[in-house]
């Protein structure tokens, strides 16, 4: 058994990875984004891993290597297509829909106007998120059309075509506080509410974690959750809507732990490590169970 | 094991890292990326978030 680790920057989390792949005695390279390339027609020393751990900090990166290994048929954690789904928040919302997990009232929009449409529609306050970003950076939380009209001029003036996909959600009126679960394979192995006075409790954002029970509800909706977007090892952030339960804000496919260990005291890492040894070991059976998400969706092939 | 900051100059004294690791100037609170360990310790300044950075 051989296991790469690609990554960004080693963060406590990565540390952690390599110190429990270290204490089950695996082989294993510590593959840096910025200095690893690809050939497509020849995997070369690539094929030498049996399952390749994707933690890079840029979503590009992780994504485009997941995309190129897994189409060499080597599995990756998570793979590609659970990739793609989690970094785009609409193509997420899609998934955790077609799945029937609860989630907010989401509206979607591509021109400021038509955005101002969706958001009188739900009614305000409103949350505007980039569909792809991360760390809560870029959201926004309208109260009102005069602060709407001064958000998406400023959008609209950042220049990146995507910052003109506007992700419209219903704001809910959560305790203080959310949820974030882990999931790995089938199990929801821990929680931790992250609270903050702050409408965003994000922990890169100065929440504070305490322990959250998994119960059966919060167990049931979060493996849901990650079946939806094409399991694997999964962060599920959960609101506490206070009329509809437990609800699903979003799913994160290469997630930070550092709170969340020392708050749960549940061995993270560990379980990250067998289960990504136990990808490996089904590396032979990989490029036949693996589908790309359109199929997952449903899509059927171009009849035309 | 010890190395000088490259934005300020402070003498940063480190124990246990490894390449590739972000620790941070405890001067000038820059975050530096520990770009070797041996022969000796080498620390660059981090690379700068980027808009697709996150979990």
């Amino acid at each position: 058994m051989k296991v790469g680790v690609l990554f960004s920057r080693v963060r406590v989390e990565e540390k952690w990875l390599f110190e429990a792949l270290d204490k089950r005695g695996v082989a294993y390279d510590k593959l840096d984004d910025r200095e690893v390339t690809f050939t497509l027609d020849n995997p070369g020393p690539w094929a030498e891993y049996d399952v390749v751990l994707e933690r890079s900090i840029s979503y590009g990166r992780g994504l485009y290597a997941c995309k190129v290994l897994n189409a060499w048929g080597i599995p990756t954690v998570n793979t590609a297509s659970v990739a793609d789904t989690c970094g785009d928040k609409l193509w997420t919302s899609a998934a955790l829909h077609k799945a029937g997990v609860p989630q907010p009232q989401l509206k979607v929009a591509f021109t400021p106007e038509s955005a101002i449409t969706a958001m009188e529609e739900l009614g305000y306050p409103v949350v505007l998120k980039p569909v792809i970003g991360s760390w809560g950076r870029l959201v926004s939380k309208i109260n009102d059309r005069d602060a709407a009209e001064a958000v998406l001029e400023h959008r609209e003036s950042l220049g990146n075509y995507q910052q003109n996909i506007f992700y419209i959600q219903q704001y809910v009126r959560k305790p203080g506080r959310d949820i974030r679960a882990f999931v790995v394979g089938d199990r929801t192995i821990c929680a931790i509410y992250r609270s903050s006075a702050h409408w965003i409790t994000n922990t890169a954002r100065g929440g504070k974690g305490s322990v959250c029970p998994v119960t059966p509800e919060l167990d049931a909706i979060c493996r849901k959750a990650a079946q939806a977007v094409g399991g694997g090892v999964l962060a599920i952030d959960v609101l506490e809507d206070p009329e509809r339960g437990l609800i699903v804000l979003e799913v994160n496919h290469t997630m930070e732990f550092h709170t969340t260990v020392p708050t749960t005291g549940v061995d993270i890492p560990g379980m990250i490590i067998d289960y990504t040894l136990d990808v490996g070991r089904h590396k032979s059976e990989f490029r036949q169970v693996y589908h790309p998400v359109p199929h997952e969706f449903g899509d059927e092939p171009d009849a035309a | 094991m010890s190395a000088l900051c490259p934005e300020c100059e402070a003498t940063i004294t480190l124990t246990n890292v490894m390449q590739g690791e972000i620790v941070v100037c405890p001067d000038c609170g820059v975050d530096l990326e520990v770009t070797a360990v041996e022969p000796a310790v080498a620390l660059a300044l981090a690379p700068q978030e980027a808009e697709d950075w996150g979990e």
